[in-house]
């Protein structure tokens, strides 16, 4: 155990955990953040997607001990009043079926535009590629993507 | 044409005034569903049927309470719809609230396969309807003029001189009224909020990470567990030594029960790396099977004289016999992982006076049951929360568990929540089962389909037929038989059950046989269902002319046999009440066949939310693909040889073709639409790639077949 200081949402954040112990872990069982889902534990469908200093990773696969002084930002943390672009045009796609992988989706979503606002089908499939979404909603998951980068200022 | 429907005193029960005011009606959302109503926690009446109620406050909102679990189909949204619709509800002032999840009101609750609609449509119209004229009769008292001359619209009841009373308004009036027994339907051309895109009401919680989903309930004091089950089916514990497991920081107990190992402690990440040093050694118990074994007895059992005979009509050995033409093929499909985005989980506390569970499941009652057996406690000391689902698919119908973590619960005398990893869910828990077929058609000689032979054999798969289903009825020699192999495999329903893969295999097939009638796939199957209707063989369970507008619908929207740079494949099928044709298409892409899109006619009657029915459409056929052309679990001396997503591959974003939906107009009472699109997937999508390939596909998954080389995916989605 060891007592680690992380910026979660522009907060700093004490917790006393493994060195080891998935980022995932410490926003669900220590911060009480359950928005960042549990799929698989290995990287490979995207539910747990943040952001690390803007970047779009998978938290699941990625030890408190290599945080550091980076920047968390979670679904919870992504707008104030839940309405960044890509939230909204979430809502106005009625994107979610069962929702549970769409925090993730949202959050691939939004470091993909943050860097490139107006991104080609090809680079939003490359940013997407890496969620799944069980219930099949990847339609409306590029209609929503596209919908937000005509949002973004 | 307004509807008159006569309603009982069992229907509804007025709860008089909420605690601010306002009208509060109880009604009953589901046949399946019972539930003693009470206000201020003492029951009202014991023994009555209602498991909702919706009320009117005098700030004009409308609640209306919604009891059944929801994973995804959409019924938080789509039901209230319908109660909204009848009331002239403004729906901006809807809110749609769980219902208080308790077994002392909600005796037995349930959402199981896409029947919920075609049994709740009349309850809710009549629910709102009733609600609706009683705000009337409360206007015309205020008013003093007759009730009939009064109209209602957006949650206001209008006098014919224009001026307005609003619900809120009169809800406190209403209320006093007695209940009417007779409420008149709207006439569905007047519907406004049905068949309308209506967002789900959950949405703004689900895109802000709100927790909603049984993995995401936490309460200080509880313990977290994860529980170590045979990795292989057909065995048993024979040791376990937990001792440098118990020694790791976090862990509060190991806990052997049945064929369980629970690791107990204080986080997940902690038992999580606590199971990685737990040894458990297993011995046989029973028969420990592989997927070779599976392959070798399916070939056996298809040459077995004897099978449970499921249907038969005519003479089946005379026309094969006698026909010009004989067509014997078959078909094979793996396990499938039902693999729901969040894992099972649930929170079980077993107290000294009663058992509280909590978390995703489509069955609480029989959740609740299966614990109280096991405890050998009384039902009603069991309370059962429900959660968001994060996915279902037919998994969460199973208590498995639920009951697990009741068990723990009371073994280590403490609130816990079980979570299982994917691994766990991928090697435990169950399938949906392998099934091999073989199909037979006889034709005569100028192409008629004088004979149809299907047998079906499973493991564990039950009747791996569907004997009353299209073509039965168009064929006058028909036998349809199965056997089922009994295995330590569990299996279960997994969406849309048996016909997610019957459904691929029928459609293949039928195009063969087309194509060796010399006749056109889409007219091949109109002349059977005529064949159907004008000499019908036996009793059917299908609509004709239903079967017959999906199939015209797809072919007009398609633009069937017109498109001479694309391959098209046909398919149709009818399962669980509604009707789906599908056609896709293969284009030739610099000498590569892409599978570009697929479209699809349904008809589910009266669409409620066009939003929510095009997703559950759209999700479908993605589902279907996505596993026809990826999914597989194979076993290896009873172990599951695909334990994460690594290597069970589900559909990605970059490999979905075009859909493109549509819907059958036809003012016929609502059938649901959560399964019925994706069986016939499988089956377009093969036909298609024959017709763009010459190549035949037979086996799941597609991907690994020879056939498939060179076909690409999702191009331009």
């Amino acid at each position: 155990m060891a007592a680690y200081s992380i910026n979660v949402n522009g907060e700093t954040k004490k917790v006393d955990v493994a060195s080891d112990t998935p980022l995932l872990w410490v926003l669900r069982d220590s911060l009480g953040l359950v928005g960042t889902k549990y799929g698989c534990g290995i990287a490979q469908c995207g539910a747990c997607t943040v952001h690390l200093n803007g970047t779009a990773v998978r938290s699941c696969a990625l030890p408190i001990s290599a945080i550091g002084t980076s920047k968390v930002t979670t679904i919870e943390g992504l707008s104030k009043e839940g309405d960044h672009p890509v939230q909204q045009a979430w809502q106005e796609v009625d994107v979610p079926q069962c929702g549970y992988c769409q925090a993730g989706q949202i959050m691939s979503a939004a470091a993909l535009l943050a860097k490139n606002a107006k991104p080609t089908e090809e680079q939003i499939a490359t940013a997407m590629n890496g969620n799944i979404c069980r219930c099949g909603t990847y339609h409306r998951i590029k209609e929503a993507v596209v919908l937000a980068s005509s949002k973004m200022k | 044409m307004e509807t008159l429907s006569k309603t009982s005193r069992r229907d509804f029960l007025k709860l008089g005034l909420t605690a601010g005011g306002g009208l509060m009606l109880s009604f009953n959302w589901s046949d399946s569903v019972a539930a003693i109503m009470n206000t201020s926690g003492e029951a009202l009446a014991a023994n009555v049927d209602f498991n909702s109620y919706l009320s009117i406050s005098p700030d004009d909102v409308v609640t209306i309470f919604s009891p059944n679990p929801e994973l995804g189909q959409n019924i938080k949204t789509s039901f209230p719809m319908v109660v909204a619709e009848e009331l002239d509800a403004d729906w901006k002032k809807v809110k749609v609230v769980q219902a208080a999840l308790d077994v002392k009101k909600y005796d037995r609750q349930l959402t199981g396969g896409s029947g919920a609609v075609p049994h709740s449509w009349e309850r809710l119209r009549k629910a709102g309807a009733t609600a609706r004229q009683m705000l009337i009769e409360a206007a015309a008292k205020i008013w003093n003029v007759a009730a009939s001359t009064l109209t209602t619209a957006n949650g206001f009841v209008i006098h014919p001189n224009g001026t307005k009373l609003s619900y809120g308004a009169l809800a406190t009036d209403a209320a006093a009224l007695t209940v009417p027994t007779e409420v008149k339907l709207k006439n569905p051309k007047d519907f406004k909020l049905i068949g309308t895109v209506v967002p789900n009401v959950d949405n703004k919680e689900m895109i802000t990470g709100k927790p909603l989903y049984g993995l995401d309930f936490y309460r200080e004091g509880m313990l977290h567990a994860m529980i170590q089950r045979p990795p292989s089916f057909g065995t048993k514990i024979k040791s376990v030594d937990a001792t440098a497991a118990k020694a790791l920081p976090g862990i509060v107990d190991v806990v052997t029960f049945k064929n369980n190992v629970a690791i107990v402690g204080k986080s997940t990440w902690e038992i999580m790396k606590a199971r990685k040093v737990l040894k458990v050694e297993y011995e046989n118990a029973g028969n420990v099977e592989s997927t070779s074994d599976h392959d070798k007895l399916f070939k056996e059992l298809l040459d077995k004289p004897e099978a449970t005979v499921r249907r038969k009509d005519g003479d089946v050995e005379t026309a094969f016999k006698n026909a010009a033409t004989v067509i014997k093929r078959e078909y094979q499909c793996p396990f499938l992982s039902h693999a729901p985005m969040e894992p099972m989980n649930f929170f079980a506390h077993v107290k000294a006076d009663g058992v509280e569970l909590i978390g995703p499941t489509q069955t609480p009652d029989r959740a609740r049951m299966a614990t109280a057996q096991l405890l050998g406690i009384a039902p009603e000391k069991i309370t059962v929360e429900l959660t968001r689902l994060g996915g279902g698919f037919g998994r969460r119908l199973q208590a498995d568990y639920v009951v697990e973590a009741a068990e723990l619960s009371k073994l280590i005398n403490a609130p816990v929540k079980v979570t299982w990893s994917r691994e766990d869910d991928m090697m435990g828990g169950s399938y949906r089962p392998a099934v091999r077929y073989r199909f037979e058609a006889a034709l005569d000689t100028t192409g008629n389909l004088i004979g149809y032979k299907l047998r079906g054999v499973g493991v564990n798969a039950g009747n791996s037929t569907r004997e009353d289903n299209f073509p039965s009825g168009a064929v006058a020699n028909l036998l349809i038989d199965s056997i089922d192999h009994q295995s330590p495999i569990t299996t279960g329903a997994w969406r849309a059950p048996i016909t997610n893969f019957l459904a691929f295999a029928e459609q293949a097939f039928l195009d063969e046989v087309a194509l060796a009638a010399k006749k056109d796939p889409v007219q091949f199957r109109l002349d059977l269902l005529d064949k159907a209707k004008q000499t019908p063989t036996g009793a059917i369970k299908y609509d004709i002319d239903r079967m017959k507008s999906v199939i015209n619908l797809a072919a007009e929207k398609s633009g069937w046999g017109k498109k001479k740079n694309l391959a098209q494949g046909f398919s149709v099928y009818f399962s669980h009440r509604s009707y789906v044709a599908q056609v896709a298409e293969v284009e030739m892409v610099s000498g590569n066949p892409v599978l570009k899109k697929i479209i699809a006619a349904s008809d589910c009657g009266i669409v409620i939310n066009l939003s929510g029915a095009k997703q559950q459409v759209a999700g479908g056929i993605v589902d279907g693909l996505g596993h026809a052309l990826y999914g597989q679990v194979t076993f290896k001396d009873g172990a599951a040889e695909q334990r994460n997503f690594n290597n069970y591959k589900l559909i990605r974003y970059n490999e979905v073709p075009q859909v493109e939906v549509h819907f059958v107009d036809n003012g016929i009472d609502p059938t649901g639409l959560g399964e019925p699109a994706l069986p016939p997937t499988g089956g377009a999508v093969a036909n298609a790639i024959f017709k763009a390939t010459g190549k035949r596909l037979y086996n799941q998954p597609f991907t690994l077949q020879e056939e498939m080389k060179g076909v690409k995916l999702g191009q331009k989605m």
